[in-house]
């Protein structure tokens, strides 16, 4: 079987499992199974995916596509053919193989969790579109079917979010979650037509071709930096970057293992995934567009996620604060530690979600960390799981986020280095910091110390095996060895230096960064050590970065750690007294900067009242002129009515009465006496003769 | 000595309708009327009569007021059962009574 | 099969009905319902015949010779009395590539309402003998090539109307029905005074070589037929042709409905019974971009292309102010009926980006616009027949009482918010794509893409209020879905699945003819301008 046949079928299980498991799961109760036994399935078949194209086809990428829509030739266009089709590299490959992963645990997990749901079957049907849906992105060939399966995943987290819609907090988050990123849809879909109508195609590669051939759109490479920014509209709806953020902490609503698959690992992934796409075409200016973007949705809520209470809020801003990084990466041109930093958070945040939904179930749906505490004792493995990922979200160096985490900020340096921008090396090294304390922050609320709410401790018991399963798995994925034999250095491992390679840039040289644009081959250095990314000078920069990065990121962590630490283990400093010190940051960080309060006063309620103003409009103008005109005929019709009655009508009864007079005149003539009538004759008869005699 | 001529004979026939005229309209009783009508016949016989002597008629004028002679006896029959069925309806046989053509 | 006159049967086959309903005795109303049933599903039979029966490379608009199942024969023949000369009118019917969509949708929707009529329980004759009329005019008006005829039908489609909504109505009948008439009449009003201008401007060469004024509309789309003096003539240099444009243009905005003449179809829908705003929204708006297309663009092209910005930006305007205004609304029929309007803007938009691919989106939306509304309306239907109230607010959690109802739903509320995967995406797309390829109108193509986002916020805003969250105790006795409302709901969603999937089964159909008039608008409207 070809890799394109394998890759199809791994598309469409998901689906058959969605579609299956609904029509069943009306009557039948064990429908959720056929879910999870194909989505077991579907892991398989994508290991085997994953494995044949890397030993096989390591440096090739698969490509087949079918026409979808054939317009022939059309006038003004030319030949328009729509195709759909896949797309198998690396990247894609090895994002299917994350995606069916964590779907997979996912499944697994929910079994344990989601049980007893008056919706049970349908709560894995959901999951089966979403997975399906989330496929389509990653092995997709072209922004069309991208598009497409984007909005599907909006549908599937619609649905997800607002599962237990009986809440209104979660009917509201799915909607909000939904419209939110159709905002973001909408720049992308610009993006799209920009891109349509000047390349006549949707196809990645073709489009790339023909930037590199120097064909741009409207002919300016001012419009490829804005089509560029478009489409990271869509990315910014998707990942929930700055200013498009807002959806992501309010669909925590949803079941805890849908946060974990959608909001931590896959959807929001899916974003920064779009990015690594479409790379090439990203030009200098929008890349440091990207970048302050990414940069900005790293640092708000790392300050947001440092003051809340809610276990799941917090990973919810961190998962923000993580993506943002990755944005903040790919717009300095780390792509590799972009992409690897996506991986290693997918399995470790999906770990620390399934981790505080194994937490969750055990105190009886209690989110708050103020009431937990010593759940350590309580619950090992989860707790050893939970604290494993957390090393490894924290930069730890011996774990999987430290090697991506240490590229990122390599990356920083080297774009300081080569551009003495500072601002991003600055926000970089702050994010860590940020990120270790506030990691630290929740694990010691929720597992360490003395238990706040007895009652609920006392309860509190370690998940069945299904729930405790994924989570081990995933920790174990959060070590280095799986990515790299040498702790330290990324580089030397085989997902960077063999599997994942930054791409060929299409942008024009002159709207590139400088340290893009690659030098001519004068010299014959032919001291080909390595790989070289975008341009020489660029790669030197990145090595001669690494060392000092290890050294600086481990001590921001270590710092970030232990200030946790003084503040909530050993209790040395007051929290509460220096929150009170710094009152308006307090409250700042603790109201979420207030976005949520601008966006619904503005946005929403400028909508709805504008959308009042619409109708009052509609029923009181529109309608009035209507009604008004018929009212005016109404009174017209009246006035000539009266004037029917009083002037026409009058002459005709005049007339009437005229002749009716005339006939009570005559009457008196018709006796109904025959000899009346004959003197009548005979008079009438002489007066003719008199007045013919003549004749 | 005086020559009956024409003119006599159509003088009288002139007064015997003049009178009939003056029967129908005057009498209330409908048998008067209705010998008004035959006083009118009469005088018309008399005119048939009276021009086929003088003119050049042959027998044609005395044929004809056989005829009127032999009609008028119908039309009285006739018409005295009209009015003895109005006599029936209205117990009257007074024609001023007798108004109904005026509705 | 050639000599059989398909397209009349099509067409006349519920007058027929019609006829036999009304000698059919009053009470015997399942006898009634079973042959009107039984007329439209072999309307549905017929249309499938056609669909199979058409030739995709024949394209039709302007092309009297590609248009197929042609039936044409002299209907009128009047010799001449005084100044008007010789009055020729042909029965003249046939189909091309525009057309045949909406002969499809027709069809399909007639059949669907038949089966949301059987809950009509007042004078069954009545009702179904103007709906069998109603189906006739609208059917009509998709076939008929010759004006003359176009416009009869187009007038017979009101009278039924006008007693369907004022009689089997809601409270606010008699309003509503009035409304709608005079505002359609109005339309009707400007159309006769054009066609009457047209025709009298066009003239067709019989046999024996004499000339003769005519209806057809094909001989009118031909520049070559126009008198020298006709006052709609391109030829005279003091021609009304702007005023005529504009006059059959408002005429058909009405029926749209376009902003500021749509204030009767909310009325008209509220009041309506469930399968008469189904087969409002599902067919008769249709007629009016319809007729733009038809008869503004093939035989005004010149004047068409001179304010297709206008056209586009009422387009815009349609989309935004319609969905805006469908946000305010409280009642679940009213909201649905604004979205009408709003998804009608998109048809409007794709035609006056004047290429393929946005005319293409336009039919295609018709299309898809009619069978998506109709399921939202007949969803609407459903819920009334239960609760009796449309308010949106007083509903609440019906997902729980109703959970195959609620999946319906979802389904065609996302399909309304162009979710990829259901039919209305890909109009929409093509539409956008279309309108955004032509430069003219480009910046108004990006701003009405403020429509998608705004339709997601109503729909999901109304699917919340109605059918998430805590299950209103009111109606907790309410039943889910039977066997009619299946029968009725399911063939829809079926086709908005399968045309999400495989739109080309419907692009096909309308692709030659498409390019055709493309084709046709760029290079006619040069001639006609250097006339000029």
């Amino acid at each position: 079987m070809d890799l394109i046949t394998l890759s199809v079928i791994i598309l469409f299980i998901p689906l058959l499992g969605f579609v299956l498991t609904l029509f069943t799961g009306m009557n039948f109760k064990w429908a959720f199974l056929i879910e999870n036994v194909l989505i077991v399935l579907g892991f398989i078949l994508s290991v085997v995916l994953l494995y044949n194209k890397l030993s096989g086809y390591l440096d090739t990428d698969i490509v087949s596509e079918f026409n979808w829509i054939n317009l022939g030739i059309i006038p003004f266009f030319g030949e328009i053919i729509i195709k759909l089709g896949i797309k198998l590299d690396n990247v894609a490959v090895i994002m299917n193989f994350t995606v069916f992963l964590i779907s997979m645990v996912v499944h697994l997990f929910s079994i344990d969790y989601m049980k007893g749901d008056k919706r049970y079957s349908r709560y894995f049907a959901y999951l089966g579109l979403f997975t399906f849906s989330m496929t389509g992105i990653v092995v997709t060939n072209n922004v069309l079917m991208m598009y497409i399966f984007w909005e599907l995943v909006g549908l599937s987290s619609y649905l997800l979010i607002g599962f237990w819609f009986e809440k209104k907090s979660a009917s509201d988050a799915g909607k909000k979650a939904f419209i939110v990123n159709r905002i973001g849809d909408l720049g992308m879909f610009a993006g799209i037509l920009i891109l349509f109508v000047t390349y006549k195609t949707f196809s990645f590669q073709e489009i790339f071709n023909a930037v590199a051939a120097g064909q741009l759109p409207f002919n300016s490479e001012f419009w490829l930096t804005i089509t560029g920014l478009l489409l990271f509209c869509g990315a910014i709806g998707k990942s929930a970057q700055f200013p498009l953020h807002v959806w992501l902490p309010d669909a925590m609503e949803g079941p805890t293992p849908v946060s974990a698959l959608i909001h931590a690992a896959t959807m929001v992934a899916a974003g920064v995934y779009f990015i690594v796409r479409i790379f090439p075409i990203l030009s200098g200016d929008a890349l440091l567009i990207i970048a302050i973007i990414g940069a900005i949705s790293a640092f708000i809520p790392a300050t947001i996620a440092l003051t809340q209470n809610d276990i799941k809020r917090v990973l919810a801003y961190s998962t923000v604060s993580q993506l943002g990084y990755m944005i903040m990466a790919l717009g300095i041109g780390a792509y590799v530690f972009a992409f690897f930093h996506l991986i290693t958070h997918a399995f470790f945040k999906a770990c620390l979600f399934l981790g505080s939904g194994s937490v969750i179930h055990s105190m009886h749906h209690e989110q708050d960390i103020q009431k937990m505490g010593g759940l350590r004792k309580k619950m090992p493995i989860t707790y050893a799981t939970f604290l494993l990922a957390t090393l490894a979200l924290s930069g730890i160096p011996l774990t999987s986020g430290f090697l991506s985490k240490d590229g990122i900020l390599a990356g920083t340096l080297a774009y300081t280095s080569l551009t003495g921008n500072w601002f991003f090396t600055f926000i970089g090294f702050t994010v860590a910091m940020l990120t270790a304390f506030y990691m630290f922050r929740l694990v010691i609320l929720t597992f360490h110390g003395e238990p706040k709410n007895k009652e609920k401790y006392d309860h509190a018991h370690e998940s069945p095996f299904f729930m405790i399963m994924p989570l081990v798995l995933l920790s174990g994925l959060s070590i280095f060895i799986w990515y790299t034999p040498n702790p330290f250095n990324a580089d030397s491992g085989w997902v960077l230096s063999k599997w994942v390679k930054a791409p060929t840039l299409s942008v024009p040289e002159s709207a590139r960064y400088p340290f893009m644009v690659e030098e001519q081959k004068q010299e014959s250095i032919v001291k080909q050590e390595e790989e070289v990314t975008f341009s020489h000078e660029y790669t030197h920069a990145m090595h001669s970065a690494h060392v000092p990065t290890i050294f600086l990121s481990g001590f921001v962590a270590g710092l970030g750690i232990l200030f946790a630490f003084l503040f909530y283990q050993w209790k040395k400093l007051d929290p509460n007294k220096l929150a009170a010190k710094v009152k308006p940051l307090y409250n700042l960080s603790y109201n979420k900067w207030y976005f949520d309060e601008f966006y619904n006063s503005v946005f929403v309620g400028g909508t709805l009242a504008f959308s009042n103003f619409l109708r009052w409009i509609d029923n009181t103008i529109i309608d009035g002129i209507v009604n008004g005109s018929a009212t005016l005929t109404r009174g017209v019709s009246k006035v000539s009515g009266k004037f029917d009655n009083g002037v026409v009508d009058g002459l005709v009864n005049f007339t009437a009465y005229f002749s009716g007079f005339i006939g009570l005149l005559f009457r008196k003539f018709q006796t109904g006496k025959v000899q009346t009538y004959i003197v009548l004759v005979i008079f009438s008869l002489l007066i003719l003769l008199f007045l013919f005699k003549s004749f | 000595m005086v020559t009956v001529s024409l003119y006599h004979y159509l003088f009288v026939s002139t007064i015997l309708f003049s009178l009939g005229i003056f029967g129908i309209v005057t009498r209330k009783n409908a048998v008067m009327v209705l010998m008004g009508i035959e006083l009118i016949l009469n005088a018309a016989n008399i005119n048939f009569v009276a021009f086929a002597r003088y003119g050049n008629f042959g027998f044609q004028g005395q044929l004809m007021a056989l005829f009127v002679i032999v009609l008028a006896a119908a039309e009285a029959a006739i018409a005295l059962a009209i009015v003895l069925n109005i006599y029936k309806v209205f117990s009257s046989v007074n024609v001023d009574e007798i108004d109904r053509l005026k509705e | 099969m050639a000599s059989f006159p398909i397209l009349s049967w099509i067409t006349l086959l519920p007058i027929l009905g019609m006829v036999i309903i009304l000698f059919i005795p009053k009470n015997q109303e399942k006898i009634i319902k079973g042959l009107t049933l039984l007329i439209t599903s072999i309307q549905v039979i017929l249309a499938i015949v056609i669909l199979a029966g058409f030739n995709y490379a024949k394209g039709g608009v302007f092309d009297a010779s590609s248009f197929q199942f042609i039936e044409k024969f002299r209907w009128i023949d009047i010799e001449g009395f005084s100044w008007i000369g010789r009055v020729k009118i042909d029965y003249y019917l046939g189909i091309d590539g525009l057309s045949v969509p909406l002969v499809l949708l027709t069809a399909i929707i007639c059949f669907i309402s038949t089966l949301s009529s059987f809950s009509i329980n007042k004078s069954v004759k009545g009702y179904f003998a103007m709906f069998l009329l109603l189906d006739t005019g609208m059917m009509g008006v998709f076939v008929s090539l010759d004006f003359f005829l176009f416009y009869i039908f187009w007038e017979l489609m009101l009278l039924p109307m006008y007693f369907l909504i004022g009689i089997w109505g809601g409270p606010r009948k008699e309003y509503a029905a009035i409304k709608f008439f005079l505002y359609t009449l109005l339309g009707s009003v400007f159309i006769l005074l054009a066609v009457i201008g047209l025709y009298f401007s066009t003239t067709e060469t019989l046999a024996d070589g004499s000339k003769v004024f005519t209806f057809n509309m094909i001989a009118m789309m031909d520049p070559a037929n126009y008198s020298a003096d006709g006052i709609l003539s391109p030829f005279n240099p003091d021609n009304l042709r702007f005023i005529a444009f504009l006059g059959l243009f408002i005429g058909f905005a009405i029926k749209i409905p376009m902003f500021p003449f749509h204030t009767w179809l909310p009325d008209a829908h509220v009041e309506a019974p469930t399968a008469i705003s189904v087969i409002l929204a599902g067919v008769l708006l249709k007629m009016g971009t319809y007729g733009i297309l038809r008869v503004n663009y093939t035989m005004f092209p010149e004047i068409t292309k001179q304010l297709i910005w206008y056209i586009a930006l009422f387009g815009m305007i349609n989309i935004i102010y319609g969905a805006l205004t469908a946000m305010a609304q409280k009642d679940f029929k009213k909201l649905i009926a604004y979205s009408s309007i709003s998804h009608m803007g998109f048809v409007l938009l794709g035609m006056a980006s004047l290429n393929t691919l946005g005319i293409s989106g336009a039919v295609l939306q018709m299309f898809n616009h009619g069978t998506i509304t109709a399921m939202l309306f007949l969803i609407v239907g459903v819920i009334y027949d239960r609760a009796h109230t449309r308010d949106i607010d007083g509903f609440g959690g019906l997902a729980v009482q109703m959970p195959i109802y609620t999946g319906f739903t979802t389904l065609a509320f996302f399909a309304a918010i162009g979710l990829p995967g259901l039919s209305g995406f890909i109009s929409e797309a093509f539409v956008f794509l279309g309108s955004f390829g032509f430069e003219t109108i480009r910046v108004i193509a990006i701003i009405s893409t403020l429509g998608i986002l705004l339709g997601a916020g109503y729909m999901l805003w109304t699917l919340q209020r109605i059918y998430l969250g805590k299950l209103n105790e009111k109606w907790a006795t309410l039943t889910d879905m039977d066997m009619r409302e299946y029968a009725m709901l399911v063939p829809l969603s079926l086709i908005i699945i399968f045309l999400g999937i495989y739109p080309s089964a419907m692009l096909d159909l309308m692709n030659t003819s498409v390019n055709k008039m493309v084709q046709f608008l760029s290079e006619s409207g040069k001639f006609l301008g250097s006339i000029k």
